[in-house]
């Protein structure tokens, strides 16, 4: 029968096809891991301005943990969040927001982390004030209209931590000599990194941008201590007996030139 | 494949036996499950009505039954994470439904992609393109393992990087963008490199819920195998035609004609394009049974 023949020309697979076979696989699988393995460290490096959502774990652990559902994204009532697409600058299927675009609201009781069934959104947060989503930063002195002097002030009121995470930092104009600068000041430990500053900023491109935090925040060396906390710390002086010598000021030194200090002689 | 000198007209019998309809029956109903399934995740987004929310990845229905793919989640587990018990019980409700029906059952009858790889198959049989590049069958194993064994090194889920199942099913709910390149190009690898390349011999996914399925009590059985006339269309539409000659021509040699191999995917082509009738629904007890 013609399937008989057929029969014997398939089952027998020798053992030396069989191995040269899986030989070649398992070569070609080895290649493409290394080759996606690539292709992933490279897509670690997102776009700057793509931010994670409230209680994302960091980065590296996040594209660990995440399974690229997309539950935080639908249970988002602003649809601030959006899962990367295939080349977009952000690892595929991950979700993200542009701040720029719309930034998030900061619910009150955070749908998107609950929403999460990995835990690549840390269920830990609770308060969605805790959120470090990422770090706005006042990137452009030159184009802030609060920084050139006129009175925009517009990423300050819109903060939904005014006065905490943003504060305005009052100082003279120098160019007309005259007025004050309200300049737009972030403390990086309390801004959650929503983005509404960003959103807001009134100008053609965002003079203040929100970036992730492992790009914008600076780091103390790991042997770095503040001297002022350790002595809070410890409640007294770190080196006791220590010889203070006489301080130089400012004043002294003019003086000894014999010009006029800054704001006149005592 | 050896397929007969009447391979333009594969299934011309059946259908003459049986009508068009009962010839496509089990087809057509794969096709309303996988469209179906796709609908209801699309209702939400298109609708608002939130029956199921999510994608195949990880998902939740009527907002309490977590569900999540074991896959998927093995490679997080691997990559280091500690996933929460939400997904964890929506991968062992999944794991436990496969296990059951058979674990390609996913693919025949929830994959989106299997629509894309059908067609190309189905397309390769119209055009009579015969030439094509034989893959070794384990090469969907090796690629399962590299799945496995990427996270452990990266700390992320490598596969999901390219993973065109959830990207083509995430896509349609969330935007597909540049995916369909993805896409396009399993189809053509299907239509003119490989036969039967993509599901056949590469997708892990498809690999790993073979796994899923090794013990599964559903399974197709050759039951009336006697029947057969050797007329080789069963072999011609099968995605796996290895899985139906120890079923079907095992008499002899005293093998069940319960078809037992995993990779078989239970999508019942074989029961629809028989035209003597010789393939059913049936459980994998069905051979002790006869014997
Ligand atoms: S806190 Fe609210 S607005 Fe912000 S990402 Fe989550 S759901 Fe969206
Ligand atoms: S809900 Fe969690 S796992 Fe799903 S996409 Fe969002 S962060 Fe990822
Ligand atoms: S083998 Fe992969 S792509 Fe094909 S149907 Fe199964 S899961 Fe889908
Ligand atoms: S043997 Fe039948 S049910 Fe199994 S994959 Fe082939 S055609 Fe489908």
């Amino acid at each position: 029968m013609a399937n008989k023949k057929a029969n014997s020309k398939q089952q027998p697979v020798s053992r030396r096809q069989f191995l040269t076979d899986s030989g070649h696989a398992a070569c070609s699988v080895g290649l493409l891991g290394l080759g996606l393995g690539m292709y992933g460290e490279q897509s670690k490096t997102h776009a700057a301005l793509a931010l994670r959502p409230p209680g994302a774990l960091i980065e590296d652990d996040f594209l660990g943990a995440c399974v690229r559902c997309g539950l935080c994204v639908e249970d988002c009532p602003y649809d601030t969040l959006k899962l990367a697409r295939l080349f977009e600058p952000v690892t595929t299927g991950t979700p993200y927001f542009d701040a720029r675009k719309v930034p998030c609201e900061m619910c009150d009781d955070i749908p998107c982390v609950k929403a999460c069934p990995t835990g690549a959104l840390d269920p830990k947060l609770t308060n969605i004030d805790d959120a470090k989503m990422g770090v706005a930063v006042l990137i452009d002195r030159e184009t802030c209209l609060n920084i050139q002097g006129l009175r925009c002030d517009v990423c300050y009121r819109v903060c939904p931590l005014i006065e905490e995470a943003i504060t305005l930092n009052l100082t003279q104009n120098t160019r007309t000599g005259v007025h004050a600068i309200f300049e737009p000041v972030v403390h990086s430990d309390i801004c959650t990194g929503c983005g509404k500053c960003e959103h807001a900023c009134v100008l053609e491109e965002a003079a203040i941008k929100v970036m992730p935090r492992e790009l914008a925040k600076g780091e103390l060396g790991k042997h770095y201590r503040w001297g002022w906390e350790e002595k809070e710390k410890a409640g007294r002086e770190l080196v006791p007996n220590i010889i203070d010598l006489p301080n130089r000021m400012p004043a002294t030194e003019a003086e000894s030139l014999n010009i006029a200090p800054v704001g006149g002689n005592k | 494949m050896s397929v007969s000198a009447k391979s333009t007209v594969i299934g011309q019998d059946a259908i003459i036996e049986k009508g068009w309809l009962k010839t496509h029956q089990w087809l057509l109903l794969r096709r309303v499950s996988q469209l179906s399934i796709l609908g209801l995740f699309l209702l939400g987004p298109l609708a608002s009505i939130w029956w199921i929310k999510g994608n195949l990845s990880a998902s939740l229905l009527f907002g309490t039954i977590p569900m999540a793919d074991p896959f998927l989640l093995l490679q997080t587990f691997f990559s280091g994470h500690q996933p929460d018990l939400t997904a964890i019980l929506g991968a062992l409700i999944i794991f436990t439904f496969y296990f059951l029906v058979g674990g390609r059952v996913f693919c025949s009858w929830v994959c989106p992609v299997n629509i894309v790889t059908d067609s190309a198959g189905w397309l390769r049989r119209r055009l009579g393109l015969r030439k094509s590049t034989q893959l070794a069958r384990s090469l969907r194993y090796w690629i399962l393992a590299m799945c496995f064994i990427t996270p452990l090194f990266t700390g992320y889920v490598v596969w999901e990087l390219i993973n065109p199942v959830s990207m083509l099913h995430r896509g349609l709910i969330f935007g597909m963008g540049m995916g369909w390149s993805l896409i396009i190009a399993i189809f053509l690898f299907d239509l003119f490199i490989s036969r039967r390349g993509w599901c056949g011999h590469v997708c892990p996914m498809g690999a790993f819920y073979s796994l899923v399925g090794k013990y599964s009590p559903l399974k197709v059985s050759a039951s009336d195998r006697s029947k057969c006339n050797d007329c080789m269309d069963c072999y011609a539409v099968c995605p796996e035609p290895q899985v139906i000659r120890p079923a079907l021509k095992g008499e002899a040699s005293g093998v069940g004609p319960v078809i037992i191999a995993s990779d078989c995917t239970n999508c019942g082509r074989c029961i629809d394009i028989c035209a003597k009738d010789v393939f059913h629904y049936s459980s994998r007890f069905a051979n002790k049974a006869e014997k």
